[in-house]
Protein backbone atom coordinates (compact mmCIF):
# COMPACT_ATOMS: atom_id res chain seq x y z
CA UNK A 1 0.00 0.00 0.00
CA UNK A 2 2.62 1.98 0.69
CA UNK A 3 4.28 1.87 -2.72
CA UNK A 4 0.94 2.43 -4.03
CA UNK A 5 0.88 5.68 -2.70
CA UNK A 6 4.45 6.73 -3.24
CA UNK A 7 4.31 5.49 -6.86
CA UNK A 8 1.28 7.74 -7.43
CA UNK A 9 1.97 10.33 -5.80
CA UNK A 10 5.34 10.21 -7.97
CA UNK A 11 3.57 9.56 -10.99
CA UNK A 12 0.89 12.66 -10.41
CA UNK A 13 3.59 14.76 -9.84
CA UNK A 14 5.72 14.23 -12.76
CA UNK A 15 2.33 15.50 -14.87
CA UNK A 16 3.42 18.67 -13.17
CA UNK A 17 6.63 19.21 -13.21
CA UNK A 18 6.99 17.97 -17.56
CA UNK A 19 5.39 20.61 -20.36
CA UNK A 20 3.15 17.39 -21.25
CA UNK A 21 1.14 18.28 -18.22
CA UNK A 22 0.49 21.58 -19.12
CA UNK A 23 0.08 21.31 -22.65
CA UNK A 24 -2.82 18.83 -21.94
CA UNK A 25 -4.68 21.36 -19.61
CA UNK A 26 -4.08 24.38 -21.59
CA UNK A 27 -4.97 22.11 -24.59
CA UNK A 28 -8.31 21.38 -23.09
CA UNK A 29 -9.54 24.38 -21.56
CA UNK A 30 -8.76 25.92 -24.87
CA UNK A 31 -11.01 23.72 -26.14
CA UNK A 32 -13.76 23.86 -23.40
CA UNK A 33 -13.47 27.53 -23.95
CA UNK A 34 -14.38 27.21 -27.40
CA UNK A 35 -17.13 24.52 -26.95
CA UNK A 36 -18.99 27.36 -24.44
CA UNK A 37 -18.84 29.71 -26.66
CA UNK A 38 -20.72 27.37 -28.61
CA UNK A 39 -22.72 26.61 -26.11
CA UNK A 40 -23.93 30.03 -25.34
CA UNK A 41 -24.51 30.59 -29.26
CA UNK A 42 -27.15 27.41 -29.20
CA UNK A 43 -28.55 29.23 -26.37
CA UNK A 44 -28.99 32.61 -27.51
CA UNK A 45 -31.12 31.37 -30.88
CA UNK A 46 -33.65 30.03 -29.73
CA UNK A 47 -35.17 28.37 -26.68
CA UNK A 48 -34.40 23.95 -26.18
CA UNK A 49 -35.61 21.82 -24.11
CA UNK A 50 -32.17 20.42 -23.54
CA UNK A 51 -29.90 20.78 -20.40
CA UNK A 52 -26.52 22.14 -20.40
CA UNK A 53 -24.77 19.08 -20.24
CA UNK A 54 -26.73 17.86 -22.98
CA UNK A 55 -25.68 20.89 -25.26
CA UNK A 56 -22.06 20.23 -24.21
CA UNK A 57 -21.60 16.89 -24.45
CA UNK A 58 -23.72 16.63 -28.23
CA UNK A 59 -20.58 19.03 -29.59
CA UNK A 60 -17.87 17.57 -30.51
CA UNK A 61 -15.75 19.05 -28.58
CA UNK A 62 -16.15 16.77 -25.86
CA UNK A 63 -14.75 13.85 -28.13
CA UNK A 64 -12.18 15.83 -29.35
CA UNK A 65 -10.73 16.33 -25.89
CA UNK A 66 -11.13 13.06 -24.69
CA UNK A 67 -9.74 11.67 -27.96
CA UNK A 68 -6.73 13.60 -27.86
CA UNK A 69 -5.90 14.33 -23.81
CA UNK A 70 -6.06 10.52 -23.41
CA UNK A 71 -2.64 9.50 -25.50
CA UNK A 72 -1.24 12.17 -24.34
CA UNK A 73 -1.27 11.73 -20.68
CA UNK A 74 -0.83 7.93 -20.31
CA UNK A 75 1.71 8.20 -23.22
CA UNK A 76 4.87 8.37 -21.26
CA UNK A 77 3.41 6.10 -18.49
CA UNK A 78 5.42 3.27 -19.52
CA UNK A 79 7.16 3.58 -22.25
CA UNK A 80 9.49 6.73 -20.76
CA UNK A 81 10.01 4.15 -17.69
CA UNK A 82 11.49 1.65 -20.22
CA UNK A 83 13.35 3.80 -22.55
CA UNK A 84 15.67 5.58 -19.58
CA UNK A 85 15.76 2.18 -17.78
CA UNK A 86 14.06 3.34 -14.99
CA UNK A 87 11.98 0.25 -15.20
CA UNK A 88 14.42 -1.82 -14.38
CA UNK A 89 15.12 0.09 -10.80
CA UNK A 90 11.59 0.42 -10.41
CA UNK A 91 11.07 -3.28 -10.37
CA UNK A 92 13.70 -4.57 -8.24
CA UNK A 93 12.15 -2.52 -5.56
CA UNK A 94 9.57 -4.78 -3.28
CA UNK A 95 6.77 -3.23 -5.29
CA UNK A 96 4.41 -5.54 -7.25
CA UNK A 97 3.55 -5.24 -10.63
CA UNK A 98 -0.04 -4.95 -9.78
CA UNK A 99 0.66 -2.15 -7.32
CA UNK A 100 3.00 -0.45 -10.11
CA UNK A 101 0.01 -0.97 -13.34
CA UNK A 102 -2.83 0.58 -10.71
CA UNK A 103 -0.66 3.37 -9.11
CA UNK A 104 0.13 4.38 -12.80
CA UNK A 105 -3.77 3.98 -14.10
CA UNK A 106 -4.53 6.08 -10.68
CA UNK A 107 -2.05 8.60 -11.33
CA UNK A 108 -3.94 9.29 -15.17
CA UNK A 109 -6.95 9.41 -13.38
CA UNK A 110 -6.60 11.91 -11.39
CA UNK A 111 -4.92 14.04 -13.58
CA UNK A 112 -7.69 13.63 -16.02
CA UNK A 113 -10.21 14.18 -13.44
CA UNK A 114 -7.94 17.33 -12.91
CA UNK A 115 -8.35 18.77 -16.39
CA UNK A 116 -12.19 18.44 -16.81
CA UNK A 117 -12.51 20.23 -13.45
CA UNK A 118 -12.63 23.74 -15.96
CA UNK A 119 -16.16 22.53 -17.33
CA UNK A 120 -17.44 22.63 -13.80
CA UNK A 121 -16.62 25.98 -13.26
CA UNK A 122 -18.12 26.54 -16.50
CA UNK A 123 -21.44 24.99 -15.77
CA UNK A 124 -21.69 27.11 -12.59
CA UNK A 125 -21.45 30.79 -14.43
CA UNK A 126 -24.39 30.10 -16.14
CA UNK A 127 -26.57 28.86 -13.70
CA UNK A 128 -27.42 32.71 -12.85
CA UNK A 129 -28.68 32.81 -16.06
CA UNK A 130 -30.60 29.98 -16.47
CA UNK A 131 -34.41 30.79 -17.26
CA UNK A 132 -35.17 27.34 -16.23
CA UNK A 133 -34.04 25.96 -13.08
CA UNK A 134 -33.73 22.10 -14.77
CA UNK A 135 -31.20 23.37 -17.33
CA UNK A 136 -28.68 23.39 -14.99
CA UNK A 137 -29.69 20.37 -12.86
CA UNK A 138 -26.95 19.64 -10.33
CA UNK A 139 -27.94 15.77 -10.91
CA UNK A 140 -27.61 15.90 -15.05
CA UNK A 141 -24.53 17.70 -14.31
CA UNK A 142 -23.07 15.12 -11.35
CA UNK A 143 -24.25 12.19 -14.19
CA UNK A 144 -22.57 13.99 -17.00
CA UNK A 145 -19.47 14.08 -14.94
CA UNK A 146 -19.90 10.80 -13.64
CA UNK A 147 -20.05 9.63 -17.77
CA UNK A 148 -16.86 11.87 -18.22
CA UNK A 149 -14.86 10.02 -15.53
CA UNK A 150 -16.19 6.51 -16.74
CA UNK A 151 -15.66 7.21 -20.06
CA UNK A 152 -11.98 8.32 -18.90
CA UNK A 153 -11.83 5.55 -16.94
CA UNK A 154 -11.79 2.85 -19.97
CA UNK A 155 -9.37 5.46 -22.38
CA UNK A 156 -6.60 5.86 -18.96
CA UNK A 157 -6.71 2.32 -19.18
CA UNK A 158 -6.42 1.73 -23.10
CA UNK A 159 -3.97 4.44 -22.22
CA UNK A 160 -1.82 2.61 -20.17
CA UNK A 161 -1.86 -1.01 -22.36
CA UNK A 162 -0.68 0.58 -25.10
CA UNK A 163 2.46 2.42 -23.19
CA UNK A 164 3.51 -0.79 -21.55
CA UNK A 165 3.94 -2.06 -25.24
CA UNK A 166 6.36 -0.18 -26.08
CA UNK A 167 9.23 2.21 -25.51
CA UNK A 168 8.74 4.56 -27.44
CA UNK A 169 6.57 7.47 -26.42
CA UNK A 170 5.40 8.44 -30.25
CA UNK A 171 4.32 4.72 -30.91
CA UNK A 172 2.43 4.36 -27.25
CA UNK A 173 0.29 7.81 -28.32
CA UNK A 174 -0.37 6.07 -31.70
CA UNK A 175 -1.88 2.57 -30.40
CA UNK A 176 -3.60 4.35 -27.82
CA UNK A 177 -5.25 7.16 -30.17
CA UNK A 178 -6.25 4.26 -33.02
CA UNK A 179 -7.61 2.33 -30.04
CA UNK A 180 -10.16 5.48 -28.73
CA UNK A 181 -10.69 6.42 -32.13
CA UNK A 182 -12.24 2.66 -33.30
CA UNK A 183 -14.12 2.30 -30.26
CA UNK A 184 -15.68 5.86 -30.96
CA UNK A 185 -16.16 5.03 -34.93
CA UNK A 186 -18.55 2.12 -33.50
CA UNK A 187 -21.00 4.55 -32.12
CA UNK A 188 -21.50 5.72 -35.99
CA UNK A 189 -21.63 1.82 -36.99
CA UNK A 190 -24.33 1.31 -34.88
CA UNK A 191 -25.92 4.42 -35.99
CA UNK A 192 -25.28 3.75 -40.08
CA UNK A 193 -26.35 0.31 -40.09
CA UNK A 194 -29.78 -0.39 -41.23
CA UNK A 195 -32.21 -0.95 -38.74
CA UNK A 196 -33.10 -4.77 -38.80
CA UNK A 197 -33.12 -6.48 -35.92
CA UNK A 198 -29.65 -8.68 -35.78
CA UNK A 199 -27.32 -9.48 -32.85
CA UNK A 200 -24.24 -7.50 -34.14
CA UNK A 201 -26.37 -4.69 -34.29
CA UNK A 202 -27.91 -4.84 -30.68
CA UNK A 203 -24.18 -5.38 -29.92
CA UNK A 204 -22.75 -2.04 -31.70
CA UNK A 205 -25.48 -0.53 -29.88
CA UNK A 206 -24.69 -1.44 -26.52
CA UNK A 207 -20.95 -0.08 -27.36
CA UNK A 208 -21.99 3.21 -28.65
CA UNK A 209 -20.36 5.68 -26.34
CA UNK A 210 -22.47 8.46 -28.03
CA UNK A 211 -25.40 7.06 -26.84
CA UNK A 212 -24.34 6.31 -23.39
CA UNK A 213 -22.96 10.23 -22.98
CA UNK A 214 -26.40 11.15 -24.20
CA UNK A 215 -28.18 9.13 -21.64
CA UNK A 216 -25.71 10.44 -18.91
CA UNK A 217 -26.00 13.84 -20.00
CA UNK A 218 -29.71 13.70 -19.76
CA UNK A 219 -29.08 12.46 -16.06
CA UNK A 220 -29.84 9.11 -16.88
CA UNK A 221 -27.15 6.23 -14.59
CA UNK A 222 -27.99 3.12 -16.74
CA UNK A 223 -25.87 0.43 -14.48
CA UNK A 224 -24.89 -1.17 -17.93
CA UNK A 225 -23.09 1.87 -18.48
CA UNK A 226 -21.38 1.20 -15.60
CA UNK A 227 -20.93 -2.11 -16.38
CA UNK A 228 -19.70 -1.85 -19.76
CA UNK A 229 -16.84 0.78 -19.07
CA UNK A 230 -15.75 -0.06 -15.70
CA UNK A 231 -15.21 -4.11 -17.35
CA UNK A 232 -13.54 -2.96 -19.84
CA UNK A 233 -11.41 -1.04 -18.29
CA UNK A 234 -10.42 -3.82 -16.10
CA UNK A 235 -9.65 -5.55 -19.25
CA UNK A 236 -7.16 -3.41 -20.59
CA UNK A 237 -5.92 -3.03 -17.00
CA UNK A 238 -5.37 -7.06 -16.78
CA UNK A 239 -3.76 -6.99 -20.43
CA UNK A 240 -1.31 -3.78 -18.90
CA UNK A 241 -0.27 -6.46 -15.77
CA UNK A 242 0.25 -9.12 -18.26
CA UNK A 243 2.41 -7.08 -20.70
CA UNK A 244 4.16 -5.98 -17.17
CA UNK A 245 4.86 -9.26 -15.82
CA UNK A 246 5.75 -10.58 -19.93
CA UNK A 247 9.27 -9.81 -18.92
CA UNK A 248 9.65 -13.40 -16.48
CA UNK A 249 8.46 -15.18 -19.51
CA UNK A 250 10.50 -14.12 -21.65
CA UNK B 1 21.15 -17.81 8.09
CA UNK B 2 22.05 -20.66 6.86
CA UNK B 3 25.47 -20.99 5.94
CA UNK B 4 26.97 -17.43 6.13
CA UNK B 5 27.16 -17.41 2.33
CA UNK B 6 25.36 -14.18 0.78
CA UNK B 7 25.01 -15.70 -2.83
CA UNK B 8 24.41 -19.06 -3.62
CA UNK B 9 24.38 -19.59 -7.30
CA UNK B 10 24.12 -23.41 -8.86
CA UNK B 11 23.64 -24.51 -12.53
CA UNK B 12 22.15 -21.13 -13.31
CA UNK B 13 20.71 -20.97 -16.95
CA UNK B 14 19.07 -17.93 -18.97
CA UNK B 15 18.46 -18.53 -22.46
CA UNK B 16 16.66 -16.26 -24.88
CA UNK B 17 15.42 -15.97 -27.96
CA UNK B 18 18.20 -17.73 -30.07
CA UNK B 19 21.31 -17.55 -27.06
CA UNK B 20 22.07 -18.48 -24.10
CA UNK B 21 23.32 -15.45 -22.17
CA UNK B 22 24.35 -18.02 -18.71
CA UNK B 23 24.77 -21.29 -19.23
CA UNK B 24 25.26 -23.64 -16.40
CA UNK B 25 26.49 -20.75 -13.83
CA UNK B 26 27.44 -21.69 -10.16
CA UNK B 27 29.26 -19.92 -7.80
CA UNK B 28 29.17 -18.57 -4.16
CA UNK B 29 29.81 -15.36 -3.05
CA UNK B 30 30.59 -15.31 1.30
CA UNK B 31 29.31 -12.01 3.85
CA UNK B 32 31.24 -8.98 3.66
CA UNK B 33 33.46 -9.80 0.45
CA UNK B 34 33.80 -7.39 -2.28
CA UNK B 35 33.28 -9.68 -5.61
CA UNK B 36 34.39 -8.31 -9.26
CA UNK B 37 33.02 -10.15 -11.74
CA UNK B 38 35.04 -9.67 -14.79
CA UNK B 39 34.35 -10.18 -18.58
CA UNK B 40 34.03 -9.28 -22.18
CA UNK B 41 30.59 -7.58 -23.26
CA UNK B 42 28.05 -10.21 -23.64
CA UNK B 43 29.44 -13.07 -21.29
CA UNK B 44 26.59 -12.76 -19.37
CA UNK B 45 27.52 -10.35 -16.37
CA UNK B 46 24.40 -8.19 -17.00
CA UNK B 47 22.01 -10.97 -17.48
CA UNK B 48 23.36 -12.63 -13.74
CA UNK B 49 22.58 -9.63 -11.95
CA UNK B 50 19.40 -9.00 -13.32
CA UNK B 51 18.15 -12.70 -12.48
CA UNK B 52 20.12 -11.72 -8.75
CA UNK B 53 18.27 -8.79 -8.27
CA UNK B 54 15.23 -10.20 -9.41
CA UNK B 55 14.17 -8.57 -12.65
CA UNK B 56 13.93 -11.48 -14.82
CA UNK B 57 13.69 -15.34 -13.38
CA UNK B 58 16.40 -18.02 -15.08
CA UNK B 59 15.46 -20.73 -17.46
CA UNK B 60 16.56 -23.21 -14.94
CA UNK B 61 19.18 -23.23 -11.79
CA UNK B 62 19.03 -21.91 -9.12
CA UNK B 63 19.91 -18.73 -6.95
CA UNK B 64 19.98 -17.79 -3.52
CA UNK B 65 20.50 -14.30 -1.21
CA UNK B 66 20.97 -14.73 1.97
CA UNK B 67 19.95 -18.37 1.63
CA UNK B 68 16.21 -16.69 0.44
CA UNK B 69 15.38 -18.05 -3.13
CA UNK B 70 15.23 -15.59 -5.90
CA UNK B 71 11.98 -16.85 -7.44
CA UNK B 72 10.10 -17.79 -4.55
CA UNK B 73 11.03 -15.25 -2.09
CA UNK B 74 11.27 -12.08 -4.62
CA UNK B 75 10.18 -9.21 -2.52
CA UNK B 76 12.14 -10.60 0.59
CA UNK B 77 15.53 -10.52 -1.16
CA UNK B 78 14.81 -7.10 -2.92
CA UNK B 79 14.60 -5.89 0.36
CA UNK B 80 17.73 -7.29 1.13
CA UNK B 81 19.38 -5.95 -2.21
CA UNK B 82 20.79 -2.77 -3.25
CA UNK B 83 20.90 -3.08 -7.39
CA UNK B 84 22.00 0.24 -9.81
CA UNK B 85 21.87 -1.22 -13.60
CA UNK B 86 24.36 -0.14 -16.28
CA UNK B 87 24.04 3.65 -16.98
CA UNK B 88 22.37 4.15 -13.96
CA UNK B 89 18.87 4.82 -15.28
CA UNK B 90 17.35 8.04 -12.69
CA UNK B 91 14.28 10.34 -12.94
CA UNK B 92 15.62 13.21 -14.72
CA UNK B 93 12.62 15.26 -13.78
CA UNK B 94 13.15 14.92 -10.09
CA UNK B 95 15.25 16.66 -7.30
CA UNK B 96 17.84 14.58 -5.60
CA UNK B 97 16.50 14.32 -2.28
CA UNK B 98 13.32 14.13 -3.47
CA UNK B 99 14.25 10.94 -5.86
CA UNK B 100 16.32 9.16 -2.53
CA UNK B 101 13.28 10.03 -0.86
CA UNK B 102 10.59 8.44 -3.55
CA UNK B 103 13.11 5.70 -3.23
CA UNK B 104 13.28 5.15 0.22
CA UNK B 105 9.58 4.91 0.34
CA UNK B 106 9.33 2.94 -2.02
CA UNK B 107 11.55 0.03 -0.58
CA UNK B 108 9.46 0.27 2.14
CA UNK B 109 11.28 2.53 4.66
CA UNK B 110 9.09 4.22 7.33
CA UNK B 111 8.70 8.16 6.62
CA UNK B 112 10.64 9.09 9.81
CA UNK B 113 13.70 6.03 9.13
CA UNK B 114 13.82 7.21 5.05
CA UNK B 115 14.10 10.42 6.22
CA UNK B 116 17.03 10.01 8.62
CA UNK B 117 18.56 7.33 6.00
CA UNK B 118 18.34 9.64 3.71
CA UNK B 119 20.67 12.48 5.39
CA UNK B 120 22.82 9.57 5.73
CA UNK B 121 23.33 8.29 2.35
CA UNK B 122 23.32 12.17 1.00
CA UNK B 123 26.60 12.43 3.54
CA UNK B 124 28.32 9.05 2.99
CA UNK B 125 27.77 9.81 -0.91
CA UNK B 126 29.07 13.38 -0.65
CA UNK B 127 25.62 15.04 -2.23
CA UNK B 128 24.91 17.70 0.40
CA UNK B 129 25.93 20.11 -2.06
CA UNK B 130 23.72 19.16 -4.63
CA UNK B 131 20.48 17.57 -2.66
CA UNK B 132 18.03 20.43 -3.92
CA UNK B 133 19.53 20.36 -7.60
CA UNK B 134 17.36 18.62 -10.25
CA UNK B 135 19.14 15.36 -11.02
CA UNK B 136 18.91 16.07 -14.67
CA UNK B 137 21.29 19.06 -14.29
CA UNK B 138 23.74 16.88 -12.57
CA UNK B 139 27.64 15.96 -13.98
CA UNK B 140 27.89 12.29 -14.80
CA UNK B 141 30.23 11.90 -10.87
CA UNK B 142 27.29 13.10 -8.84
CA UNK B 143 24.63 11.56 -11.19
CA UNK B 144 26.53 8.23 -10.15
CA UNK B 145 26.77 8.85 -6.83
CA UNK B 146 22.88 9.70 -6.46
CA UNK B 147 22.68 6.11 -8.44
CA UNK B 148 25.09 4.40 -5.58
CA UNK B 149 22.98 7.03 -3.02
CA UNK B 150 19.40 4.92 -3.97
CA UNK B 151 21.33 1.58 -3.75
CA UNK B 152 22.25 2.10 -0.09
CA UNK B 153 19.12 3.53 0.63
CA UNK B 154 17.22 0.67 2.40
CA UNK B 155 20.61 -0.46 4.19
CA UNK B 156 20.97 -3.44 2.08
CA UNK B 157 22.88 -6.36 2.80
CA UNK B 158 23.92 -7.24 -0.54
CA UNK B 159 25.16 -4.49 -3.57
CA UNK B 160 24.95 -4.72 -7.19
CA UNK B 161 26.44 -2.88 -9.10
CA UNK B 162 26.58 -3.15 -12.47
CA UNK B 163 29.53 -1.02 -14.06
CA UNK B 164 29.29 1.95 -11.40
CA UNK B 165 32.60 4.07 -12.93
CA UNK B 166 31.78 3.26 -16.89
CA UNK B 167 32.13 6.77 -18.51
CA UNK B 168 33.11 8.63 -15.60
CA UNK B 169 36.93 10.69 -15.23
CA UNK B 170 39.88 9.53 -13.51
CA UNK B 171 39.25 11.99 -10.13
CA UNK B 172 35.39 10.79 -10.02
CA UNK B 173 36.40 7.21 -10.54
CA UNK B 174 39.11 7.45 -7.52
CA UNK B 175 35.81 9.06 -5.38
CA UNK B 176 33.51 6.32 -6.82
CA UNK B 177 36.26 3.82 -5.84
CA UNK B 178 37.10 4.96 -2.66
CA UNK B 179 33.31 4.99 -1.81
CA UNK B 180 32.63 1.09 -2.86
CA UNK B 181 35.75 0.00 -0.66
CA UNK B 182 34.10 1.83 2.28
CA UNK B 183 30.88 -0.13 1.63
CA UNK B 184 32.72 -3.25 1.72
CA UNK B 185 33.19 -2.62 5.31
CA UNK B 186 29.56 -3.12 5.94
CA UNK B 187 28.19 -4.74 2.70
CA UNK B 188 28.76 -7.45 0.36
CA UNK B 189 29.14 -6.11 -2.95
CA UNK B 190 28.98 -7.40 -6.79
CA UNK B 191 30.27 -5.09 -8.71
CA UNK B 192 31.03 -6.05 -12.16
CA UNK B 193 33.46 -3.73 -14.86
CA UNK B 194 35.88 -3.76 -17.72
CA UNK B 195 38.47 -1.38 -15.85
CA UNK B 196 41.07 -3.96 -14.21
CA UNK B 197 43.19 -2.09 -11.98
CA UNK B 198 39.80 -0.70 -10.34
CA UNK B 199 39.14 -4.76 -9.65
CA UNK B 200 42.93 -4.98 -8.60
CA UNK B 201 42.06 -2.03 -5.82
CA UNK B 202 39.06 -3.01 -4.61
CA UNK B 203 37.88 -6.60 -4.80
CA UNK B 204 38.89 -9.26 -2.43
CA UNK B 205 37.81 -11.66 -4.93
CA UNK B 206 37.69 -12.12 -8.63
CA UNK B 207 34.79 -14.29 -10.65
CA UNK B 208 35.65 -14.46 -14.39
CA UNK B 209 32.96 -14.48 -17.12
CA UNK B 210 33.61 -16.23 -20.38
CA UNK B 211 30.15 -17.24 -22.58
CA UNK B 212 28.00 -17.40 -20.08
CA UNK B 213 30.05 -19.52 -17.61
CA UNK B 214 33.17 -18.59 -14.79
CA UNK B 215 36.71 -19.43 -15.99
CA UNK B 216 38.37 -18.32 -13.45
CA UNK B 217 37.53 -17.44 -9.46
CA UNK B 218 40.08 -16.50 -7.08
CA UNK B 219 41.78 -13.51 -5.11
CA UNK B 220 43.31 -11.51 -7.38
CA UNK B 221 46.63 -11.99 -5.65
CA UNK B 222 45.98 -16.19 -6.40
CA UNK B 223 45.26 -15.28 -9.71
CA UNK B 224 48.52 -13.70 -10.20
CA UNK B 225 50.50 -16.46 -8.82
CA UNK B 226 53.68 -17.89 -10.60
CA UNK B 227 55.06 -15.59 -13.71
CA UNK B 228 58.47 -15.20 -14.45
CA UNK B 229 61.71 -14.69 -12.57
CA UNK B 230 64.47 -12.36 -14.37
CA UNK B 231 67.71 -12.68 -13.56
CA UNK B 232 71.44 -11.96 -15.09
CA UNK B 233 74.05 -12.93 -13.88
CA UNK B 234 77.69 -13.17 -14.93
CA UNK B 235 78.18 -16.55 -15.70
CA UNK B 236 79.48 -18.81 -19.01
CA UNK B 237 77.02 -19.36 -21.06
CA UNK B 238 76.93 -23.30 -20.73
CA UNK B 239 77.47 -23.51 -16.83
CA UNK B 240 74.66 -21.59 -16.99
CA UNK B 241 71.89 -23.52 -18.51
CA UNK B 242 72.77 -26.59 -17.05
CA UNK B 243 72.60 -25.05 -13.41
CA UNK B 244 69.16 -23.43 -14.57
CA UNK B 245 67.91 -27.15 -15.98
CA UNK B 246 68.60 -28.48 -12.38
CA UNK B 247 66.08 -26.46 -10.95
CA UNK B 248 62.62 -28.07 -10.19
CA UNK B 249 59.59 -26.12 -11.43
CA UNK B 250 60.26 -24.04 -14.16
CA UNK B 251 58.63 -25.05 -16.93
CA UNK B 252 60.44 -22.68 -19.59
CA UNK B 253 63.99 -21.45 -19.44
CA UNK B 254 65.61 -18.91 -22.39
CA UNK B 255 69.46 -17.70 -21.62
CA UNK B 256 70.41 -15.21 -23.61
CA UNK B 257 73.36 -12.67 -23.80
CA UNK B 258 73.16 -9.22 -22.53
CA UNK B 259 75.70 -6.98 -22.25
CA UNK B 260 79.41 -7.59 -21.00
CA UNK B 261 79.67 -10.91 -19.57
CA UNK B 262 76.11 -10.74 -18.39
CA UNK B 263 73.52 -13.35 -19.68
CA UNK B 264 69.73 -12.71 -19.10
CA UNK B 265 67.72 -15.79 -18.13
CA UNK B 266 64.39 -15.40 -17.92
CA UNK B 267 62.42 -18.39 -16.30
CA UNK B 268 58.86 -19.29 -16.28
CA UNK B 269 57.19 -20.77 -13.18
CA UNK B 270 55.12 -23.39 -12.49
CA UNK B 271 52.23 -21.74 -10.01
CA UNK B 272 52.72 -20.72 -6.56
CA UNK B 273 56.59 -20.86 -7.15
CA UNK B 274 59.33 -18.24 -6.07
CA UNK B 275 62.83 -19.58 -7.43
CA UNK B 276 64.43 -16.31 -6.71
CA UNK B 277 66.40 -17.33 -3.10
CA UNK B 278 67.07 -20.72 -4.94
CA UNK B 279 68.81 -18.24 -7.45
CA UNK B 280 70.55 -16.27 -5.32
CA UNK B 281 72.20 -19.37 -3.31
CA UNK B 282 73.23 -20.97 -6.57
CA UNK B 283 75.21 -17.91 -7.69
CA UNK B 284 76.62 -17.47 -4.21
CA UNK B 285 77.93 -21.36 -4.32
CA UNK B 286 79.31 -20.79 -7.74
CA UNK B 287 80.62 -17.44 -6.99
CA UNK B 288 78.86 -16.04 -10.03
CA UNK B 289 77.83 -12.41 -10.60
CA UNK B 290 74.36 -11.03 -10.03
CA UNK B 291 73.19 -7.62 -11.12
CA UNK B 292 69.72 -8.50 -11.72
CA UNK B 293 67.41 -10.59 -9.76
CA UNK B 294 63.30 -10.03 -9.93
CA UNK B 295 60.17 -11.47 -10.18
CA UNK B 296 57.71 -10.60 -13.13
CA UNK B 297 53.77 -10.84 -11.95
CA UNK B 298 51.42 -11.39 -14.79
CA UNK B 299 49.24 -8.23 -14.79
CA UNK B 300 45.56 -9.12 -14.13
CA UNK B 301 45.03 -7.91 -17.50
CA UNK B 302 47.43 -10.67 -19.16
CA UNK B 303 44.70 -13.42 -17.18
CA UNK B 304 41.26 -11.87 -18.00
CA UNK B 305 43.23 -11.80 -21.83
CA UNK B 306 44.24 -15.13 -21.75
CA UNK B 307 40.70 -16.73 -20.06
CA UNK B 308 38.70 -14.72 -22.21
CA UNK B 309 39.94 -14.85 -25.47
CA UNK B 310 37.77 -16.43 -27.81
CA UNK B 311 38.76 -20.52 -28.68
CA UNK B 312 40.81 -20.17 -31.73
CA UNK B 313 42.22 -16.87 -31.53
CA UNK B 314 45.50 -16.65 -31.37
CA UNK B 315 47.65 -14.27 -28.95
CA UNK B 316 48.91 -11.81 -30.91
CA UNK B 317 51.55 -10.50 -28.23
Amino acid sequence: MQAYLTLTRRELGSFFVSWIGYVVIAGSIFLMGLSFVSLLETLQNEATPMPVAEIFLESYYFWLILLFSAPVITMRLFSLEKYSGTFETLMTTPVGDLEVVLAKFTAAMFFYAATWLPLLAFILLLRPFASNASMVDTGAIGSAFLGIFLIGTLYMAMGCFASSLTQSQIVAAMISFALGIGLFIVSYLSESLPLQKSWANDLLACASMKVHMQDFARGMVDTRYIVFYLSLSAFFLFLTYRVVESRRWK
Amino acid sequence: MTNGMMIEVSDLTKRYAGTTAVNGLSFTVGRGEIVGLLGRNGAGKTTTMRILSCFMPATSGSARVSGLDVFKDADEVRRRIGYMPENNPLHQDMRVREYLKFRARLKGLSRSRSRERVDRVVEQCGLGDVSKRIIGQLSKGYRQRVGLADALVHEPELIILDEPTIGLDPNQIRSVRQLIKELGNHHTVLISTHILPEVEMTCSRVLIMKGGKIVAADTPDNLQKGGQVVAEIAAPMKDLKEAMEDLSGVTHLSVAAAEGEYQRCTLTLADGLDLRPEIFKLVKERGWKLRELARVRPSLEDIYIRLTRPEGEEENS
